[in-house]
């Protein structure tokens, strides 16, 4: 709020505030390379034991290649259709327009489990229940709006004026898109990718109902984990994946200073 | 219904429901149990009637089991077998539940229930669960809301204001929590809140308690946690609004003679207000729908509808009863949603950033 002076009150409350949502965090960080199978605080010594166990399991390096492969896949079909459903939204004016964005964006504002529900019951009648890209198509459902919305951000700073100048100047659509759309808004369309990615490797419920057996994410297989038994591999796990999103948060910051 | 008992489906469609059905569907419910026994398809149509009163699965069995010895008239073998077949509400249940669509799921998420005459009553108390708990989940979504806003307010208000880098540094602070995945941080609570874990080690240090409490399971770490995770979504639309304030209103106000107070107290704060309430929305939204956190730090006896959409979903295999629960659901996060709308005068509740 540019023109009025914080007050301390204010910044003493923040502060707490901050190290409220940043302490368990850190604090499992530092539990993770505790060299022994104790929860207790500090660990005593630090050790690399649970991260050499947590690359030594099949279970969790399978979770890890899942999560990775269901990620990547989710990502490359929730751009392709995020961007174009952007830009014909964007370029066609027509009506039913603003209805067909609050359509599209329904997944950010539906309680999760209901859209994994409805998920569930739809994939299982056309057999897409317990199959990856049953799960990949479950994930993209969640992340298309996020492209959308970036891409959209992205397309509103576009000038119409270009696409035509180069019609004129010969250039069918689809060159006329990646020479002279796709150069102005690829910040958008990239940090909407990046969104995608970090939707579904965070994605929880939705694989819950959906993935079988062989297709345990990490989120997954931490959830079976810790309901046997709550070991630092676990945490291992949590730092590696809290590392992932933290990298990806740099990457769409670096995206917005474009 | 339809799959494993078509012919007593349609001779119960055909009979008018006064007294007892005809001949033809005590002989085809004789048959076709017998039938589905010997061909193991009797699970599924015994453990839905069973749903919808306690003891069909037991009468279909043993019927379809005593099958083969029964003769015909079967209007008189079947109720010599079990008297149950004599009563008119047996057969009427059956035929309700042969129908194309049932309200039984959607009474029962209320804690209704259909008589055998047709009238619509409340539950046993001793069965009753359902209202309670869309009370208790809107309960702890209201209360984390209220949290989450009330927390946030000060960090988004405070990013609003400050200067770079000290701006950037707490907004940072905001976004590597949101960016981190929700099982990470749920899982992290977990291991915080374990009776040897940190969070009793510290109680411990503090003279707060004299021996380690048990913090998972309880309602206490389902509040704290949910928090933790929902923080993030509260500050970050109340950031939004707040840095694009225009500076100008309060320079307005200043040359007009108000005071900090005041102009923080009439023109700030109402104008930061769209903030908080696209804040809270988003807020509401998840915690209502909520399942992760819960799950894993919350007790069995003391969970949110969304545990039990997934219990009824992978556990117990009854989509019925998950489906109308997601109704409910969804029409209470509608409603709210809804509600905030007339309060914003129609004002888009932003997401993520």
């Amino acid at each position: 709020m540019p023109g009025l002076r914080p007050s301390a009150l204010l910044l003493g409350a923040t502060v707490l505030v901050l190290a409220f949502l940043t302490a368990p965090m850190l604090a499992a960080l530092w539990l993770s390379f505790s060299p022994t199978e104790l929860l207790s605080f500090p660990p005593k010594g630090l050790s690399l034991r649970w991260y050499a166990d947590f690359f030594a399991n099949d279970r969790w390096t399978l979770a890890t290649r899942n999560s990775l492969v269901v990620a990547a896949a989710t990502m490359a079909v929730a751009t392709v259709l995020g961007t174009a459903a952007a830009i014909g939204l964007h370029l066609g004016a027509f009506r039913g327009r603003a209805l067909l964005v609050a359509l599209l964006t329904l997944p950010m504002v539906t309680p999760f489990i209901v859209t994994a529900a409805a998920m569930f019951f739809a994939f299982s009648l056309v057999g897409l229940a317990g199959t990856l890209p049953g799960l990949v198509l479950g994930h993209t459902v969640v992340a298309v709006p996020f492209v959308l919305v970036s891409v959209l951000a992205a397309l509103a700073t576009f000038d119409g004026t270009l696409l035509r100048a180069a019609a004129s100047l010969g250039a069918p659509p689809w060159m006329a898109f990646r020479r002279v759309m796709l150069p102005r808004i690829w910040p958008g369309v990239a940090a909407g990718a990046v969104f995608a990615f970090a939707t579904s490797l965070d994605e929880f419920v939705i694989t819950l109902f959906l993935a079988g057996p062989g297709q345990f994410t990490l989120p997954r297989q931490m959830y079976a984990n810790v309901r046997e038994y709550m070991t630092p591999t676990i945490l291992a796990a949590a730092s590696l994946l809290f590392l992932a999103s933290f990298l990806l948060l740099l990457v769409t910051e670096a995206l917005r200073r474009r | 219904m339809a799959e494993t008992l078509p012919r007593t489906r349609a001779a119960l469609a055909a009979w008018d429901g006064e007294g007892l059905p005809p001949e033809a569907a005590f002989a085809a419910m004789a048959q076709e149990l017998g039938a589905a026994l010997e061909e193991r398809r009797i699970g599924d149509v015994s453990q839905r009637l069973n749903f919808e009163r306690t003891g069909m699965r037991a009468l279909l069995l043993r019927t379809a089991r005593a099958a083969p010895r029964l003769v015909a008239p079967y209007a008189e073998s079947l109720p010599a077998l079990d008297p149950r077949w004599a009563q008119p509400e047996t057969w009427q249940l059956i035929r309700r539940a042969g129908g194309p669509t049932t309200s039984l799921y959607l009474l029962r998420a209320l804690d209704l229930t259909r008589m055998p005459d047709g009238a619509i009553r409340a539950v046993d108390p001793d069965q009753a669960l359902f209202r309670t708990l869309f009370l208790r989940t809107l309960w702890v979504s209201v209360i984390v809301t209220l949290a989450c806003v009330l927390l946030g307010w000060p960090v988004a208000a405070a990013i609003a204001s400050l200067r770079p880098p000290w701006s950037s540094t707490a907004l940072l602070l905001v976004l590597v929590p949101f960016w981190s995945s929700v099982m990470v941080r749920s899982t992290a609570w977990f291991a915080l809140l374990q009776r040897e874990g940190p969070v009793n080690d510290l109680l411990l240090l503090l003279g707060v308690v004299d021996a380690p409490l048990q913090l998972v399971g309880t309602r206490f770490a389902v509040l704290l946690a949910t928090i933790h995770v929902l923080l993030p979504v509260a500050i970050l639309p109340m950031v939004g609004v707040m840095t694009r304030l225009d500076p100008r209103h309060l320079q307005a106000a200043a040359s007009l003679g108000a005071g900090p107070w005041l102009r923080f107290r009439r023109v700030w704060f109402p104008l930061s207000l769209p903030g908080v309430l696209a804040g809270a929305a988003m807020t509401f939204l998840l915690a209502v729908g909520f399942y992760i956190t819960p799950a894993l730090v919350g007790g069995e006896r003391d969970q949110l509808v969304a545990w039990f959409i997934a219990q009824y979903l992978n556990r117990d295999v009854n989509w019925g009863m998950a489906a109308a629960l997601s109704v409910y659901l969804l029409a209470m996060a509608g409603a709210v949603m809804a509600l905030l709308r007339v309060l914003t005068g129609g004002m888009p509740v932003g997401a993520r950033g």
